[in-house]
C-alpha cells in the first residue's frame, strides 16, 4: 500500500488519493494544444455542450414520457407540452439539439477531412469520430421514434424494412428488430431502451476513447506543421508564453472555446424559441396511423444524403451504394495515400476532390428530401454516382500526389 | 499572419444557409401546393344586395322556411328536438344552432346556404344526380315572394339574435364552425359537445357510447371520421387551416368537407382556438425566449473579454 501522510488541506487529501494534481496537469493546464488554428477547432466543445443540453432536456423529459403506443403521442403532446412547467422548453431544447448537433458533428468532420487531421497517429481519433456519428444516428433515429407520430412510425417502417435486404428477403430478420410484423408496442419499447440506456452509454464510452486517442497525437493545426510539443511546452513553462508555439488547454485554448460556444449558444437558442419549425417535423404532429401513409416519407435532414444514395437505384443495388455509403467515410485514413498532413488547398487534385464532396453532399441532401420525380431524380442519381466514384477514385488522386 | 477565420466563418454559414433553404423553404415549397387566401370574400357567391327585414325574417325562420324543424335556436327559446347522436343519426351530422350563425357566419354565404346549400357548402360533388343522394339540408324554394329579399330578411333575423363579433369568443367560434364533425380532446370537446365530469363511471360509459355512436353516423355521412383538431396548429400550421377553412377543396380536391362559411374575423378566432389547443405555451415561449436570450448575450460577452485578457500574453 502506498504511503499516506496526514493530509494538511482538503486538496492535499485528495492528492494522496487521486492525484488530482496530476490529472489537471495531463488534461488541462499541460495538455498543449497548437496556436496555429481558428475557431473551428472549438466544434468539439461546442458538440461537448451540445451533448450535455441533450442529456440534461432529455433527463428531464424522461420523468413524463410514456413508452406505450396509446399513450406515447399524448404524453408527449398534452403532458410534456402543456401540463408539465416548462416541459415545451425541454422538448424543443431536446429537438432543435438533436438536429443542431448533425450540423456541427459535420462541420466538425469536414474540418478534419480539409486539414487532413486523420492521418499519421491521428487514425483513431477518425475512426472513433465516426464511430459517434454511427451512435448519434443511432440514437437520433431511435429517438425520432418515441413521439409515435406519423413520421415515427414511417420513418420506423421504412428503416427497418431495410434490414430486409432487398432480394434476399430477410423479412424474419425485419420482425426479429421490429419484435412483431409492423412497428408496435415491442418496437417502441425496445427503441426507447435504445435510446435512453444503450446507445446513451456507447455514446459516453466512444466520447472517452475520442478524447483518448487525441491526447497522445495532440490536435492538428491550420498548416498542418508538425510540432515538438515537448521542446514548445518547456519555452511556455520558462514563461515565453508569446514565442511558444503552444498553449495550454486550460484556460487559453478554453477561454476561446467558451467564447465560441457563447456565439454558437446565441444561435442556438434562437432556433429553440423562434425557428423550431426545421427540428420538428409537422407531419410527426399527427398521430401514428398505420392505416394512413403520410403523401411524402423522408428523414430528418442529416440522413437525406445517405437516403438519396439508396434511393436512385433498383432495391439491391440501391442497399449496396446505401451500405457503402455508411462505412465508406471510416476508411478514409486508408484511401488517403497521401503522405501530406497539410490543408486541403495546398494539395492540387484533393483540393478539387474536397470540395465538390462537400457540394455534393449538399445536392444529395436537397434531392433526399425533394419528391423523386422529374429533374430530381435525375439529379439525384448523377450526384449518387458521383458520390461513389468520387471514393474510388480517392486512392489514386492521393497515391500521386507531390510531397509537399 | 493573415487572420482567415472571418472568410471560413463566411464559408460555414453559406454553406450551412444553402443546406437549409433547400431543404426546408424550398422542399415544402415543391412538395405543399400553395393556395393564396381569398380573405374570405367567397367571391364566387353573389352580392347580397336586398336589406333584410329581422321580423319578417323571424316569421320565416319559425314559418314557411322551416328551419326550426331541424335547427334549435336556444337563445330563442327553442330547444333541440332531439339529443345530438340521435340527430346525427337522422341527418348525418347534427344539424347546428343557430344561435349564433348570424354572427359566426358570411352573410352572403348564409343567403347561398338557405337557397342552395349543397352549392354553398362546396360539395355538390358529393350530392350528384348518379349519386342518388340529397344534402341532408332541404333547399329553401321561397315562400311566395322574392327570394332573394326572404333569403335576406332570415339573415337579418339571425344576425339580429346571435351575439355581437367582440362577443364571439376564439372557443364559441370553434364549436360553431368546426365542433359537430370535429373532436377536439385536448380541450375536452367530443362531436357531441364539451364532455362533462361524471361522478359514476357508468354515466361516463353512457356518454362515451352516444358519442361513438354519433360518429358512427358522422362516419358514414362523411367517409371517415374527421380529425381530432387537438394538435393541428402544429401538424398543418395556420396557413392551412386558414385556406382550408374557406375553401376545402383548394387544398384536398374532393374532400367530403364542407366549405366553413366563417367570416375572416371569425377565421382568426378559430385559429386561436386551435392554436389555445396545440400550441398553449405561445406566449410563455416569446417571454422566456427574449430572457433566455439576454442571459446568453451577457455570457458571450464575458466570454468574449476573458479569452481576450487570457491572449493578451499569448501574442
Amino acid at each position: 500500500m502506498a504511503h499516506f501522510t496526514k493530509a494538511t488541506s482538503v486538496k492535499d487529501w485528495l492528492n494522496q488519493r487521486l492525484a488530482i494534481d496530476k490529472v489537471e496537469k495531463v488534461m488541462m493546464s499541460e495538455y498543449w494544444i497548437p496556436k496555429n488554428i481558428n475557431f473551428l477547432w472549438a466544434m468539439g466543445m461546442v458538440l461537448v455542450i451540445t451533448f450535455a443540453l441533450l442529456l440534461v432536456s432529455g433527463i428531464f423529459l424522461l420523468m413524463y414520457y410514456q413508452p406505450n403506443v396509446d399513450t406515447a403521442f399524448y404524453s408527449v403532446n398534452y403532458t410534456i407540452m402543456r401540463d408539465v412547467d416548462f416541459g415545451w422548453l425541454w422538448r424543443h431544447v431536446h429537438g432543435v439539439a438533436a438536429s443542431v448537433v448533425f450540423l456541427i458533428i459535420y462541420i466538425h468532420m469536414f474540418t478534419g477531412i480539409y486539414y487532413g487531421s486523420y492521418k499519421k497517429g491521428r487514425e483513431l481519433i477518425w475512426v472513433s469520430g465516426m464511430l459517434l456519428f454511427v451512435a448519434f444516428s443511432a440514437e437520433a433515429f431511435s429517438g425520432y421514434m418515441l413521439p409515435w407520430g406519423q413520421m415515427s412510425y414511417w420513418a420506423g417502417m421504412v428503416i427497418t424494412n431495410l434490414f430486409s435486404g432487398g432480394s434476399l428477403h430477410a423479412d424474419g430478420l425485419v420482425e426479429w428488430i421490429r419484435g412483431d410484423y409492423v412497428p408496435a408496442q415491442a418496437f417502441l419499447t425496445r427503441f426507447f431502451m435504445l435510446h435512453v440506456l444503450l446507445i446513451p452509454l456507447a455514446i459516453l464510452g466512444l466520447i472517452g476513447l475520442h478524447f483518448g486517442a487525441l491526447r497522445i497525437p495532440h490536435v492538428n493545426n491550420q498548416e498542418g506543421e508538425e510540432i515538438d510539443f515537448d521542446k514548445e511546452a518547456k519555452k511556455y513553462l520558462a514563461g515565453d508564453k508569446a514565442g511558444s508555439k503552444v498553449m495550454r488547454f486550460a484556460n487559453d485554448f478554453m477561454s476561446k472555446d467558451m467564447m465560441v460556444v457563447g456565439i454558437y449558444l446565441i444561435f442556438f437558442f434562437y432556433l429553440v424559441f423562434w425557428n423550431y419549425g426545421f427540428a420538428m417535423d409537422a407531419v410527426n404532429f399527427d398521430p401514428a396511423d398505420g392505416l394512413k401513409t403520410p403523401a411524402h416519407i423522408y428523414p430528418e435532414w442529416y440522413f437525406l444524403w445517405s437516403y438519396e444514395i439508396l434511393r436512385p437505384f433498383s432495391i439491391d443495388i440501391g442497399l449496396i451504394a446505401f451500405a457503402f455509403a455508411q462505412v465508406i467515410f471510416v476508411l478514409l485514413p486508408w484511401l488517403d495515400r497521401s503522405p501530406n498532413t497539410v490543408p486541403a488547398n495546398r494539395r492540387g487534385l484533393f483540393a478539387i476532390w474536397f470540395w465538390v464532396m462537400l457540394v455534393n453532399l449538399i445536392v444529395l441532401t436537397a434531392m433526399g428530401k425533394l419528391p423523386p420525380e422529374g429533374i430530381f431524380s435525375q439529379i439525384g442519381f448523377v450526384s449518387a454516382i458521383l458520390f461513389i466514384v468520387q471514393w474510388l477514385m480517392l486512392p489514386f488522386i492521393t497515391m500521386f500526389e507531390k510531397k509537399v | 499572419m493573415k487572420n482567415k477565420e472571418p472568410l471560413i466563418l463566411a464559408v460555414v454559414v453559406i454553406f450551412s444557409l444553402i443546406t437549409y433553404y433547400l431543404v426546408e423553404p424550398y422542399a415544402h415549397h415543391v412538395m405543399h401546393k400553395h393556395v393564396e387566401s381569398e380573405h374570405f370574400a367567397y367571391a364566387d357567391l353573389p352580392a347580397l344586395d336586398k336589406t333584410g327585414d329581422a321580423t319578417r325574417g323571424q316569421e320565416l325562420v319559425v314559418g314557411a322556411g322551416a328551419c326550426t324543424g331541424c335547427h334549435s335556436i336556444e337563445v330563442a327559446g327553442m330547444p333541440a328536438a332531439m339529443e345530438p347522436q340521435m340527430a346525427a343519426a337522422s341527418y348525418g351530422v347534427n344539424p347546428p344552432d343557430l344561435s349564433n350563425a348570424g354572427v359566426v357566419y358570411d352573410e352572403k354565404f348564409l343567403a347561398q346556404l338557405i337557397k342552395n346549400p349543397a352549392h354553398a357548402l362546396k360539395v355538390e360533388h358529393k350530392f350528384t344526380e348518379e349519386s342518388g343522394k340529397m344534402h341532408p339540408m332541404a333547399q329553401f324554394f321561397g315562400a311566395g315572394g322574392d327570394i332573394d329579399q326572404e333569403a335576406a330578411d332570415m339573415v337579418a333575423y339571425l344576425k339580429s339574435i346571435a351575439l355581437k363579433a367582440e362577443e364571439v369568443t376564439p372557443k364559441i367560434a370553434f364549436e360553431n364552425a368546426c365542433g359537430r364533425c370535429h373532436a377536439m380532446s385536448y380541450e375536452n370537446w367530443t362531436q357531441m359537445g364539451e364532455k362533462p365530469s361524471f361522478k359514476d363511471k357508468k354515466d361516463e360509459l353512457a356518454f362515451d357510447i352516444k358519442v361513438l355512436e354519433y360518429q358512427d353516423s358522422l362516419k358514414a355521412y362523411m367517409g371517415k371520421l374527421p380529425p381530432d383538431l387537438s394538435m393541428y396548429i402544429r401538424s398543418r400550421g395556420e396557413h392551412f387551416v386558414s385556406t382550408l377553412m374557406e375553401n376545402p377543396q383548394s387544398q384536398l380536391e374532393g374532400t367530403a368537407m364542407p366549405r366553413v362559411g366563417v367570416t375572416a374575423e371569425m377565421a382568426e378566432k378559430v385559429i386561436e382556438h386551435m392554436k389555445d389547443s396545440g400550441d398553449t405555451k405561445r406566449a410563455e415561449r416569446e417571454s422566456v425566449g427574449m430572457n433566455v436570450m439576454i442571459y446568453i448575450i451577457i455570457f458571450a460577452i464575458f466570454a468574449l473579454l476573458w479569452k481576450k485578457q487570457v491572449w493578451r500574453d499569448l501574442h
